[in-house]
């Protein structure tokens, strides 16, 4: 039997063959970047060559980019180390930033998943003294795209500061103006194909930052450790190819998601598409098929030979309803019955007709369940 | 694509002669081909728990687990995953100090003035926060004295975290003793045994270790992971998490775990395990050869720490008379450090060398020879000839001076 079908990029997506290629070339090469002699010297220019990369694909300045293990880390140090005394978060955040910080306050959203503006602005304007807003550029489960650059004026109005976790947005969306609107920015290398373990936070000049991690004094006395080094060189490549070929490549798997949905409604016409009428990244859909219960709607495609999701890959041990589908006001017996499915780089067309062969099987079962 | 690699190949570095093995090592070519197929055909998220990409992923992070807790008899579910030692120094130390105040009003953190300069951060972090923190000095030999240990360790006492092998100096701490004493005092003993773990070895019941921090890179693995052995019974152990989020690593450790690096760390735990041996006898067999000759033809020089407690793969001398940046400077064609990797961008005396007693003021050059598995006998005869010659030459041109 061929490998199965993988639609679960936003889980994690394969690694681009120029990023391994650069995490192998980094494996091999060795040597620690702070060391003085040459191999430390070596691994040094890899170590900015990747942050250079990294930094371009945001239209960040380099020096604004620190490598982390992942967007995790990344999300926890924005929220925790910068001593904001309120933390304003949307309800659909990734549990990384959810868990971040207990007192946190949550903005709602609305039906679409997009922040509900006005209510943000209300809470704003409720609260006084120092406030970190943190709201996601693309949400993991439904691919919606948050209005950043709005949230962004209502943030700077109020002199609060915004944190933008962009793990599911590089190579999905222009990350320019993202970066432009924020002071904090979580990146995640093994969603957009560089290896996993990870991350990048972008902080920017001037912003408040206390580190977690202690003791080495690497990047800049930021975050101790020795850094991941093939890893970044791994994320400094995919960061490269992404910069150069996003738009094209970002086309072409929409392309590949559209006519996926368009057959999906097809085969099942009831079907509820989460967020379909916002903007979204053209790699997600959310799709929920009432009547059967996601995990065997997931099953039944796995044993067909498609790997999906019920949710996002962390919780997904634990089959817990989605807090995304809550915050957007679905109903149990609808949130439960919905099935993620991601695309991206290696996506082909017949994975999408292997898809929407299972896909036929499921809606057919769920017309007789 | 593909990076499959050619098995003729090592990755033994070639130019200059790499003897810095305590600051990183190459990663061993079977263990880039132990991680390969993880970026590729099988590059699932071990947290998926759907379909067949992440069950395979989990397993695989499972089996990694299982072979870091065999090389120190303990339960691979006592094994989390982190980014690197650092990591797992920053975690059960302000993890388990924090949780221990909370939990029983244990507010006290012993540790030795030489420890890696995440621990020392780390315990200062938490006397920040109100604990008491005692960091006893060492001895001439770099070891701790047992006697001070036993004095320090109360009923107040959260956490000792002494180091198996100091980085600098390659002194191996008596790990067994210190358990013993941490264990009647009712304080959880943490080791960070990044540079100690494939090396010497270490079995977290027989020392009674409670926590231990394992490095990937020090270790012929990949940079970027590391772990955290964390005890589950008897007593049964527990830290407050760092990071949040997706509950990873049974909520101690959120983010996706990276199952390349993680097979990686694995398969080089296995490989250590099994060469160990073999290997600390070669390497002891090298750097008694090594020292032989710098102290044979180099007067004055001495070495610092320890003779017989010491891992066999790292010398630390002293050469009277010679400035250290003098001589880094001079040395050509060989890879050594002149203190941690961590701080050897920045110039500044070592913390460890100044616990050992060396006066701050002489003019002295330490110098860290780090020996490994790449390292040759020719390599060893080469590298003493520079060595011999390098310091002979700006000797007689302070002299000429």
């Amino acid at each position: 039997m061929s490998a199965p079908v993988y639609l679960d990029y936003n889980a994690t997506a394969p690694c681009r063959p120029c990023a391994a290629a650069a995490a192998a070339r980094a494996l091999e090469s060795g040597g620690n970047p702070s060391s003085v002699h040459s191999a430390g010297r070596g691994a040094r220019a890899t170590l900015e060559s990747a942050r250079r990369a990294v930094a371009a694909l945001a239209g960040a300045a380099p020096e604004a980019v620190l490598f982390t293990a992942g967007a995790t880390e990344a999300d926890n140090l924005a929220l925790r180390a910068v001593d904001a005394e309120r933390v304003l978060v949307s309800a659909v955040e990734h549990d990384a930033v959810l868990a971040a910080r207990a007192d946190r306050e949550i903005a709602p959203v609305d039906g679409q998943g997009r922040l509900d503006l006005a209510a943000l602005e209300r809470a704003l304007s409720s609260g006084a003294g120092d406030t970190l807003v943190s709201v996601m550029a693309v949400n993991n489960e439904t691919g919606v795209v948050q209005p950043i650059e709005d949230v962004a004026a209502l943030v700077r109005a109020a002199g609060a500061r915004l944190h933008v976790d962009a793990a599911q947005a590089a190579g999905r969306m222009e990350l320019a103006p993202v970066w432009s609107a924020a002071d904090y920015l979580s990146l995640s290398a093994h969603k957009m194909g560089g290896p996993p373990g990870v991350g990048a936070l972008l902080i920017r000049a001037g912003a408040p930052f206390q580190p977690e991690s202690l003791g080495g004094g690497q990047e800049r006395r930021r975050r101790a450790g020795t850094e991941n080094l093939p890893g970044i060189a791994g994320f400094g490549a995919a960061a490269q190819e992404l910069a150069e070929g996003w738009r094209a490549e970002a086309a072409r798997v929409e392309a590949l998601r559209d006519r996926l949905e368009a057959g999906v409604r097809a085969s099942a016409p009831q079907v509820v598409i989460a967020g379909a009428d916002a903007p979204r990244v053209g790699n997600t859909s959310c799709i929920a098929l009432r009547g059967l219960p996601a995990e065997k709607q997931v099953m039944a495609l796995d044993l067909d030979g498609v790997a999906v999701s019920a949710g996002s890959a962390c919780s997904s041990g634990k089959v817990t309803k989605s807090h995304v589908l809550s915050a957007m006001g679905w109903p149990d017996d609808l949130a439960g019955a919905a099935i993620r499915v991601s695309l991206g780089w290696a996506t082909r067309d017949d994975d999408v007709d292997r898809f929407l062969a299972a896909y036929e099987k499921l809606a057919a079962k769920a017309k007789a369940a | 694509m593909s990076i499959r690699r050619d098995h003729e190949t090592t990755n033994r570095p070639a130019q200059p002669i790499y003897l810095d093995y305590q600051a990183t090592t190459p990663t061993d070519p079977r263990v880039v081909d132990a991680m390969t197929p993880w970026f590729f055909e099988r590059f699932g998220n071990p947290h998926s728990a759907e379909h067949k990409y992440g069950w395979d992923a989990a397993e695989a992070v499972d089996q990694a687990r299982d072979a870091v807790a065999a090389e120190i008899g303990g339960k691979g579910r006592d094994i989390l995953f982190t980014s690197g030692a650092t990591e797992s120094n920053n975690l059960a130390i302000k993890g388990a100090g924090r949780r221990r105040r909370e939990a029983e009003g244990r507010d006290k953190i012993v540790t030795v003035a030489s420890e890696h300069a995440c621990v020392l951060e780390s315990a200062a972090r938490l006397e920040r926060e109100g604990f008491e923190v005692v960091r006893l000095p060492i001895g001439r030999d770099g070891l701790v004295d047992l006697d001070a240990v036993e004095e320090a360790l109360d009923e107040r006492t959260a956490l000792i975290s002494v180091m198996a092998v100091n980085n600098e100096i390659g002194v191996i701490q008596p790990l067994g003793e210190i358990g013993k004493r941490a264990r009647a005092a009712g304080a959880w003993f943490h080791t960070d045994a990044a540079q100690g773990f494939g090396k010497i070895p270490l079995d977290v019941d027989e020392m009674a270790i409670d926590l231990m921090s394992v490095s990937g890179h020090k270790i012929y693995g990949p940079k970027g992971v590391g772990a955290l052995y964390m005890r589950r019974k008897k007593p049964k152990v527990q830290v407050e998490a760092l990071m949040d989020g997706g509950g990873q690593e049974k909520g101690v450790r959120s983010g996706t775990l990276p199952t390349p690096l993680v097979v990686g760390l694995g398969a080089a735990a296995r490989i250590a395990g099994r060469e160990r041996e073999r290997e600390a006898e070669r390497l002891k067999g090298l750097r008694d050869r090594l020292l032989e000759r710098l102290e044979a033809e180099i007067d004055g020089l001495f070495l610092n720490g320890s003779r017989e407690a010491r891992i066999a793969g790292n010398l630390n001398v002293t050469i009277p008379g010679l400035e250290g940046q003098e001589l880094m400077a001079a040395l050509d064609g060989i890879a050594v450090s002149s203190g941690s990797a961590c701080s050897s961008g920045a110039p500044g005396a070592s913390h460890v060398l100044q616990a050992l007693g060396l006066e701050a003021g002489k003019v002295a050059a330490s110098i860290r020879l780090g020996l490994g598995r790449f390292t040759t006998q020719e390599e060893v005869e080469t590298a003493s000839d520079r060595l011999i010659e390098t310091v002979g030459r700006l000797r007689s041109r302070r002299g000429a001076a």
